[in-house]
This record gives structure tokens, sequence and C-alpha cells, in this order.
């Protein structure tokens, strides 16, 4: 994760020295993209924008769409066993919305000059990453509900300011996919009630599923530290102010990590103690005087090392992947064919 | 023909009503191999919610668009022309604003 935020912070330094180009034009070219940021006014696919703004962009909005196609393997898994039909239909909206939310992505990121097949090739490749979250396993069937109401819940914070982002395709995906959120975040919520004011087991399966998907929801939905941290952590925190002060000052976030990383944990505390579970993490307490709650430090380093890349269930989510495509190719190759037949009535055109 | 590169399938333009009283509002693309497919694909994004009253499909290589590079002489027909405007002259007085909307 720091390499890549390295690549970042460079690429983006390397762009503003292709700015002072002294041709005029591209002067000229780099002030109205400045002016129209500067106006808030959103950025549109057939604008000239700063190489290191598009490298950016297509770098996140990649990772963000394949996070939401990645994402339904979880959840997905327990389709076939849900507790009853309701659920299962719930289950199966949700799951087909981040099918959906994948698609809006891949379109976004298509407007920056990429082609989603090369996208989904870095992906199946190991060169692009997704949330990091998705590498922990769905063990139980209240895993869909901490999933649903946590990372969901994670992921609405991070994404309400990116309906005002700065690229316009981005946030209008953003619109759309935030619109349809909400409905997650409500139903992973309901499970959970569901379960809570079920049986002594169903309770302890509620709280055991809490315990295991709060981490990966507090730290990995996040990102890296972009503020201040102590010890180990102070050089990622560094790397990470910097990439975000960039994608900051494009208009690409509109707040550091950190903060949201706070509103989250402000919005679930309240949200864990009526539904009667226990938040693990022994630091979470009201502060008075900051008007949030605080909560314990991240051990990042040890917790990105116990998140390696080659973990049984990150291979898992990727080969999965790689089978889903591989095994449909005599789908898109049939619908080719068919579409190209003699007497398709487009070939009269 | 206007069939795409070979084994690139087609990019689609989706246009959706979603209500009476609005036009076909631009919601998004979809991949498909022919319009057929395109309409599915569409119906399955972009309307898995709320009651859609009619969807249309058009091939992306078949919008044309005017070149943003001459935008601005393209479009200078707008500009300079305060007088196209009601604020450019002479409010109404006396009788109600009837040549305003509030």
């Amino acid at each position: 994760m720091v390499d890549t935020a390295e690549a970042i912070v460079q690429a983006a330094g390397g762009a503003a020295d292709g700015e002072a180009a002294p041709d005029e034009e591209a002067a000229a070219l780099a002030a109205h993209f400045e002016a129209l940021l500067r106006a808030g006014e959103t950025v549109e696919p057939r604008d000239w924008m700063p190489d290191g703004y598009r490298r950016m962009l297509v770098r996140q909005i990649a990772q963000h769409a394949h996070s939401e196609i990645i994402g339904m393997q979880p959840e997905g898994g327990w389709l076939t066993r849900a507790p009853s039909l309701h659920r299962k239909s719930v289950l199966l909206a949700k799951v087909q919305d981040e099918a959906g939310h994948g698609l809006y992505l891949y379109a976004a990121a298509e407007t920056l000059g990429v082609d989603r097949a090369d996208l989904l090739d870095a992906l199946h490749r190991g060169q692009q990453r997704y949330a990091a979250t998705f590498n922990h396993p769905a063990l139980t069937w209240a895993d869909t509900g901490a999933i649903a109401w946590l990372t969901d819940g994670a992921a609405v914070i991070n994404q309400a300011p990116l309906t005002r982002t700065s690229y316009g395709p981005y946030a209008r995906a953003m619109r759309r996919v935030c619109q349809e959120e909400a409905f997650h975040v409500r139903q992973g919520y309901d499970l959970m009630k569901a379960l809570c004011e079920g049986t002594p087991a169903q309770r302890e399966m509620a709280q055991d599923a809490v315990d295991r998907w709060w981490l990966p929801a507090v730290a990995l939905m996040f990102g890296p530290p972009d503020t201040l941290a102590g010890g180990a952590d102070a050089r990622t925190a560094a790397l990470g102010a910097r990439v975000s002060a960039q994608a900051i000052a494009w208009g690409i976030k509109r707040h550091t990590n950190d903060e949201l990383r706070q509103r989250f944990v402000d919005h679930c505390v309240p949200q864990a103690r009526s539904l009667g579970l226990t938040l693990p993490d022994p630091g979470i307490r009201w502060n008075e005087e900051r008007g949030h709650y605080d909560f314990g430090p991240i051990d990042w380093e040890s917790y990105r090392g116990a998140l390696a890349d080659d973990s049984h269930t990150a291979r898992r989510r990727v080969a999965h992947r790689v089978a889903a495509h591989e095994d449909g190719a005599w789908v898109r190759e049939a619908a080719a064919a068919y579409a190209a037949r003699e007497d398709a009535p487009e070939a009269a055109l | 023909m206007s069939r795409e590169t070979e084994g690139v399938t087609a990019s689609w333009e989706v246009f959706l009503r979603p209500r009476r009283g609005l036009s076909h509002q631009h919601v998004g693309s979809v991949r498909a191999d022919d319009a057929d497919m395109a309409l599915e694909h569409a119906r399955d994004l972009y309307t898995r919610r709320g009651e859609p009253l009619s969807l249309w499909v058009v091939r992306s290589a078949d919008v044309h668009a005017a070149s943003p590079t001459e935008r601005d002489p393209f479009f200078s027909n707008a500009r300079h022309k305060p007088y196209r405007y009601p604020e450019h002259f002479t409010p109404l007085t006396g009788g109600g604003d009837h040549d305003d909307d509030d």
C-alpha cells in the first residue's frame, strides 16, 4: 500500500513539472483546469487534465470498481444458505447492486481513456487492488449482517463526499451508488437486530461477527492514516498525508481518511449500543472536549503484515473472479457470434 | 456496417424516462453485442428500482458530438447578446410582473 502511495506522490510531482512547460497553450489549459477546480465546477471527460490527476482517478475508480465486484463474494456465498426467503431476496438484491456499482464505476473509469477489459485483466493479475476488507472470510450468517452494517456503513461515509468529487462521471456514478447503499446498511442493521433479539446463540453469533468485522471496517475501508500517527506508523501517516493533500487539492477527495474514520466511529457507537453489541475496542469512550468518541490506535504495521496479499482468502477471492471470467468466455463468444449472424437486423445497415 | 473492432464489445449509451413528465435522460452506458442485449443489460443496471416508463439505447459510436476544441467558435452564437434576456430591458411596472415567472 505504501509503495502505491509513493508512486502516486511521484506521479503528482511529475505532472506538476509537466504543467510548467513553456508552451503557452499548455499553460492556458492548466490555468483553465485550476479555474474549474477553484470555482467548484466539475471536470468533464473531454477537458484537459494533468496526467497525475488522470492517473489518480483511474487508480481510485478502478480500485473502487474492483472492490464492488470482489465484495460480492463474501455475502454471495451465503445466498443459498439464507435462513428465510425474505432474507434471501434481500441479500440477492444487495449483491446484485454491488455488481451494478462495479459497472457504473468501470464505465466512469472508461471515460478516462482506459478499457474495462484491461482493468479486469490488471485485477486478475494482481496488478490493481481492491479493498483488503474483503480478504476476510464470511464465516457465519451473521457476517452478512455485520458486513452490510459496518463495511457498507463505512462505504457510505466514504462515498457521500465523493458525490461532489471534481470529476463529473465519478461524481455521477457515486450519486447512483449512494442512493442504493443506504438500503444495504439498513438491511444489515435490521439483520443484526433480528439476531440480537433472538436466542442467546444468535446473539453470540452476532457479537462474534462484529468482533471480526469491526477492525476491517474501521481500518481498511478508510485506508491508511493520513494525519497524526506516532511510532512505527509515522512514515505511513506522512506519506498518506501527502497523497490525501494532493487528492484534496484536486478536489478528488474532500476529507482525510482519519476524519472519515472518526465520523464512522461516531456513527457506530450509538448504533452498537442500541443493538446491545460491544464494539471490540476497549479504547472507545466519549470525549467531551473533542465532541467525538475516542478509539484505540490501529497497529497498522502488524495489521498489514497479517493481511498479506497471498493470504488464503485473498487467493480464493481472485481465483474465484478469474474462474467466473474464464467460465463466462463462451457466453461472450456466443453473444458476439449471434450479433454477427448474417440475418441480424443490424447487419443490413 | 457499424460493427466495432472485432473482439471488443460495443458500447451503448442508455437513456431512461424515469417517470411521467420527464424526457428521456442519459443515465450511463453498457457494453453489449446487439441492441436487444444492450436493452436487457440497461434494464438490469439502471432500472432496479422505481417504475421506469421507457428505455432507449444508442450505440456510443453513433453519437456525434461538437468538437471540444472548437467549442468557443461553435457556441459563439450565444455570446454578447444581452438583449436575448428580459433583464436587458426596462421592467414592467404598475400592472404586476406578468413577464416574470415568480
